[in-house]
């Protein structure tokens, strides 16, 4: 990016900012200062504190120590509306947009000099001439809940924009896109910054770091640990040190591709609306092998999840033949799907993967206790569950005070350890696996794409979705796009490039280059 | 019988009827609206019948009477916004207790703030001023829509605050808010919006029209007091509020419905029909056929996709620091 100019007042600056959450330090004395015109990347794992202290400058939380001053002054942010005033506004990762509402009706959400009844019309050619003048395109009277992801994410720097936000923080916000739409982004950010407007931005990709970024901040533990230009970043490697305090593996030890038979075999399977529409699954087919991770890419909402849950008979396919080790399995209950060895790694961990008032060790043991291994004659044998939650605990390092304790205190990273350990130990041949790394810190992903290989290695067929493009290229054999129920097409990982693989979640068909 | 006489009689019953359970179920629907579930309308409605009938009783004053109603309302309805809001109860539950220490109250009070002459009792007194019907001259002559111009002041002040409450919600920049803190409360929040301070507002308003919907009975529609004498309306406005959709403009069509079905199983009973069809069977058609109602527009609900879901954060209490 362009040269920035420092020499004058930073337009925040933060100081020894700490903040206590019950059991939890989240910011540690922090430090951080934003010039005028300059991105400031926030770089650090998951729970390092990132999001906290970005809370603390709009607003959201209040710190339990530190001063914050902006344009020079000192500030007292005590709500969002204080935040606003002072012209920071925050582009937070879960946006902050009412589904049953229009794009006018969001922009204007909550503001205070608003007249008893808003003037809709004024309000809406503002938004169209803001729209044009950064090239934004948005229709101020259709309801969120009708937009694309891409979308939302305009309407939400347009609510900044439309309040004169002239300090954007920006919460891992190419997290949901497709590579075109992180490079829109990027031009966004680029004319907001020629107008001398600076922007703070969150992640953990690295590579974000080095491509829009004048300063890296990282953030370990709750301590800010390092501070520079970004141009002064000889090796990547050394910011993902920084941020784990570590070295971390940079690629994974994999045997050599081996398949065997066809395990999984999906054969046009169809999965229509409730109430009519566009099919969310349109006459998928694929097949996976033994000793074969099959990866599937796309944006999330793109029907990876409905296909999933169609394999794992927890969806209705309306047309179409599942064969799960030669078995016909279209329809059939989970349990049936289940018994015929299929594990499945959900999407969401917190509701599907676990039950969290349930004991590590009862959640261990969820699938098993059935079986003769865990229970005689319907009763569960305790002593049996104990050894045997040991055993994963220690094999699969889940880190728990014990396996008594609530599967909800436990790290994210620890939960997905957990559900791994139980899909891992049942595994009858077939591992689903939905992003499995979704929010994971470098080193528990690094552990979930590890035991991904071991089974492939085992002879095992994974599927794997997800939607990080380098972990897909890194982990798996095969890759197939989806798009808006689709496959748009499959190849070979070590034969796809980043682009081609773009172009097709974008929803572009073959092209010729 | 004249059946344009009958048609008119009906309407004008129907009116009489559907006042009361308009004015709770737009309270219930602002409540609802900012994601508070308050099942203890029944309750609220008693203790509104209750304060609005002993003050009128007393002191002959009915503007005071419906002020005490729409206080009475408001601070058993504070005791739900503190429960759910404040202390995060569960909705479900301490709606349930305000019901049943709303109407053990007022039954409890109801034999106490009689005249000595009654053993203390309000059961089977009169009071000198009630809300009785006033007629437009000329447009209340006109056959059937008449009947829409001789109706007492309560139901006169509907016809403004019925479409008021729809503006309200759906043009204004309050009614914006109201919206969003029960469809999203973290984005109202970050909006600078305080979701505890807008619940426990509506959550108040909620309990005030519900008061005066409870007055409405006691002072207009049978001015009297018996126990119990709200009879169940306080559960069928839970329903008429899902049957709205949440939207204040249409609490129109639930009122009538139910209030004219039970006015025509009143009229069908008098005109000697109970012969052909049991008396048993007219009482609890209203509620047959609320439940058929309820079970169709679950359907058509399903069908598109959710255009008459309920508030997303229905029944969900909230704080900043939830994850």
């Amino acid at each position: 990016m362009s040269e920035k100019n420092t020499d004058e007042t930073p337009v925040v600056r933060m100081v020894n900012i700490t903040k206590h959450f019950p059991g939890v330090l989240a910011n540690d004395s922090v430090d951080l200062t934003l010039h005028r015109g300059e991105v400031l990347a926030l770089l650090g794992e998951n729970g390092a504190g990132k999001s906290t202290l970005m809370n603390m400058l709009v607003g959201l939380y209040r710190p339990d120590s530190g001063e914050i001053y902006v344009k020079g002054k000192m500030a007292e942010i005590n709500s969002p509306q204080d935040s606003m005033a002072l012209g920071i506004g925050m582009i937070h990762q879960e946006f902050m947009l009412v589904g049953n509402m229009t794009v006018a009706e969001n922009i204007i959400l909550g503001m205070k000099d608003l007249p008893f009844v808003p003037p809709m019309a004024d309000i809406k050619a503002k938004i169209t001439e803001l729209s044009k003048r950064y090239g934004l395109q948005v229709y101020p009277d259709k309801v969120i809940q009708d937009l694309s992801v891409g979308e939302q994410q305009r309407v939400e720097i347009l609510k900044l924009l439309y309040r004169g936000a002239d300090i954007l923080i920006l919460d891992e916000p190419t997290a949901v896109l497709t590579p075109g739409e992180a490079r829109d982004l990027n031009e966004i950010l680029k004319k907001m910054l020629a107008e001398g407007k600076s922007a703070i931005f969150i992640t953990h990709k690295m590579d974000e770091v080095m491509e829009f970024s004048h300063t890296v901040q990282v953030l370990r533990r709750g301590k800010s640990v390092s501070s520079c230009p970004t141009n002064t970043i000889k090796r990547v490697q050394d910011l993902a040190n920084m941020m784990v305090g570590r070295d971390i593996l940079f690629s994974l030890d994999r045997g050599p591709y081996k398949p065997t038979d066809v395990m999984v075999e999906a054969r046009d399977i169809t999965v229509l609306p409730i109430g009519g529409g566009k099919p969310v699954l349109d006459k998928v087919s694929f097949s996976i092998r033994g000793g074969e991770i099959f990866g599937i890419a796309g944006v999330a909402g793109n029907g990876q999840q409905q296909l999933t849950e169609a394999l794992t008979g927890l969806l209705r396919v309306d047309s179409g033949t599942i064969l799960l080790n030669g078995k016909d399995m279209t329809n059939k209950t989970p349990l049936q799907v289940i018994k015929s060895g299929v594990s499945h790694i959900p999407a969401d961990r917190g509701r599907m993967g676990v039950v969290g008032d349930m004991s590590v060790g009862d959640n261990l043991s969820m699938k098993k206790y059935r079986t003769q291994e865990l229970s005689s004659h319907s009763v569960i044998n305790r002593s049996w569950v104990r050894k045997f939650a040991d055993h994963l605990i220690d094999v699969f390092t889940i880190k728990t005070p014990s396996q008594d304790t609530s599967v909800k205190f436990l790290s994210g990273g620890n939960i997905q350890k957990t559900i791994l350990a139980r899909e891992i130990d049942s595994c009858g041949g077939i591992l689903i696996a939905v992003y499995p790394s979704r929010g994971l810190d470098v080193g528990a992903t690094e552990a979930v794409r590890q035991n991904l290989i071991k089974q492939r290695d085992k002879g095992n067929a994974v599927l794997l979705v997800s939607e990080e493009l380098e972990e897909l290229l890194m982990v798996a054999d095969k890759i197939a796009v989806m798009f808006e129920g689709r496959i748009m097409d499959i190849v070979d990982a070590d034969k796809a490039s980043t682009e081609r693989l773009g172009m097709l979640m974008a929803g572009v068909e073959r092209e010729d280059v | 019988m004249n059946l344009l006489d009958f048609i008119t009689r009906l309407l004008a019953a129907t009116l009489a009827m559907g006042t009361s359970l308009t004015y709770a179920t737009l309270g219930e629907v602002y409540t609802e609206k900012t994601g508070i579930l308050n099942l203890g309308m029944e309750g609220t409605m008693l203790m509104g019948a209750l304060a609005g009938f002993a003050t009128a009783f007393n002191t002959g004053n009915l503007l005071l009477a419906l002020i005490m109603a729409m206080l009475v309302g408001a601070l058993l309805s504070l005791i739900h916004a503190f429960l759910c809001i404040t202390m995060r109860a569960n909705q479900v539950v301490a709606g349930l207790a305000i019901t049943m220490f709303g109407t053990g109250l007022a039954n409890f009070l109801g034999q106490r703030l009689g005249p000595a002459t009654n053993n203390f009792n309000l059961t089977g007194m009169n009071i000198a001023n009630k809300f009785s019907n006033i007629a437009i001259p000329g447009l209340s002559d006109i056959p059937i829509i008449g009947a829409l111009f001789d109706v007492s002041l309560l139901t006169y002040a509907l016809y403004i605050i019925l479409p008021f409450s729809w503006f309200f919600m759906y043009k204004t920049k309050y009614g914006m808010v109201v919206r969003a803190v029960g469809e999203n409360p973290r984005t109202a929040a970050a909006m600078g919006i305080s979701v505890t301070k807008i619940r426990y507002l509506y959550t108040l308003i909620g309990g005030m029209f519900a008061g005066l919907g409870g007055a409405c009975l006691s002072l207009s529609f049978i001015p009297s007091w018996n126990e119990g004498m709200t009879g169940g309306k306080g559960w069928i406005v839970i329903a008429l509020v899902i049957f709205s959709t949440w939207n204040p403009g249409r609490v129109i069509i639930g009122t009538l419905v139910f209030g004219g079905i039970t006015s025509l199983q009143f009229s069908l009973q008098a005109a000697g029909l109970k012969m052909v069809i049991p008396s048993q069977f007219l009482g609890f058609s209203p509620y047959l056929i609320t439940l058929v109602v309820l079970t169709a527009m679950t359907i058509i609900n399903q069908k598109k996709k959710g255009s008459f879901a309920s508030p997303s954060a229905l029944g969900v209490s909230f704080a900043i620091d939830d994850k």
